[in-house]
């Protein structure tokens, strides 16, 4: 089956993200597509390099990243609540006039309309949140 | 197909255990997960709500939840299944939809 | 923008009064985008979510934009149902008359303008949510 999967909490404060990883580890496992992870609201923060946690706690940016690596991901941060919340791409830090970016390796940034996509293309939407 | 509502919070903290066990038509599943697994506790507060909700809905929790949170499975009220991530999967594919609520 | 033809029923759930968080607004975001989908969409407000459609909101002493009156601009993206759950109200000592008037111009009735606002029971608003391809809750 295909799913769509939606974060909408960032890394760490809320449970979200590391449910939805132990959620698409295990629907991978079970032979299952994952059609695209969405970022939305505080989620985005997800896709930072520049999280440094302690060195025997996880590291959700990475795990994702690693993740999409592995499996051929399509990891989605949305765009408009990307540039509120500072996260961006080389492209979108140049068109914003920025001099860093900080998006990880396997996340991409993109519109509201791949949630409405993944949502009518996916079998199952699952959505984690605060 | 009937749908499957995932439930994150405590009954404590939030009313979205109360609000999904008020709209969730018959027939369809509940899984309680994260803190929602307070939820699932035997004789607190909510235990009777839950409890009287089995008639019209199953209730599913989240067993690593559980035990993340020093709780164990014979605190679970009775009648609610204990599942783990690939229950969780499997219960997403057997219903038509989820519905998170948030 | 129709993807391949397929039409599935998608409905946002809304149950978080404006302000306090961000979720209204980023909510409000998705259904302008979801709008140009061609899709079946319902928007819900139950819970504190009802507070997202009160008239006269002002946020002038609180530093934020008022985003109340897209509500209104809804209808221009022809979405006409949007549900408001009655017992939401009734908890919270409102009425559909502390609600904006929300409409929408009806193409195949020589525009005439029509409601787009139903304030719905309980038992309505769960077979509605329970007809739904999908969910996105805010």
């Amino acid at each position: 089956m295909k799913f769509g999967i939606v974060i909408n909490e960032g890394p760490y404060t809320h449970q979200a993200s590391d449910s939805a990883l132990q959620f698409v580890k295990s629907a991978l496992a079970k032979g299952h597509e994952i059609y695209r992870v969405f970022f939305y609201h505080d989620g985005v923060n997800n896709g930072t390099d520049l999280g440094v946690p302690p060195q025997d706690d996880r590291n959700l940016p990475n795990e994702w990243s690693e993740l999409a690596e592995k499996h051929g991901l399509d990891l989605v941060v949305c765009v408009a609540a990307a540039q509120r919340r500072g996260m961006l791409d080389e492209d979108e830090s140049k068109r914003n006039g920025k001099t860093s970016n900080n998006l990880i390796k396997g996340f991409r940034i993109s519109g509201l309309g791949q949630l409405i996509e993944a949502g009518i293309q996916a079998d199952r939407l699952v959505t984690f949140g605060d | 197909m009937a749908a499957l509502h995932t439930v994150n919070k405590s009954p404590f903290e939030r009313n979205s255990l109360e609000s999904c066990l008020r709209l969730a038509a018959k027939g369809s599943s509940v899984l309680l997960f994260e803190d929602g697994v307070i939820g699932a506790m035997k004789n607190t507060k909510h235990s009777d709500a839950v409890a009287n909700a089995m008639s019209d809905v199953s209730f599913y929790v989240l067993g690593p939840d559980i035990k993340a949170r020093g709780l164990n499975d014979s605190n679970v009220i009775d009648g609610i299944t204990v599942i783990d991530y690939d229950g969780f999967v499997d219960l997403t594919t057997e219903h038509h939809t989820v519905q998170s609520w948030l | 923008m129709s993807e391949e033809g397929i039409v599935k029923k998608f409905c946002y759930m809304n149950r978080k009064a404006p302000y306090g968080t961000i979720y209204a607004l980023e909510s409000l975001e998705v259904v302008l985008i979801a709008a140009a989908f061609d899709q079946d969409i319902s928007l819900v407000f139950a819970d504190d979510g009802v507070y997202q459609l009160t008239k006269n909101q002002d946020t002038n002493g609180i530093g934020m934009k008022n985003f109340s009156k897209t509500y209104s601009a809804l209808g221009d993206y022809d979405i006409k149902k949007i549900y408001v759950e009655k017992e939401s109200l009734d908890e919270r000592g409102l009425t559909a008359d502390d609600l904006q008037a929300l409409v929408y111009e009806d193409e195949d009735d020589d525009w005439a303008e029509k409601n787009s606002l139903f304030v719905v029971d309980r038992a309505e608003l769960s077979s509605i949510i329970d007809s739904q391809d999908i969910v996105l809750s805010f």
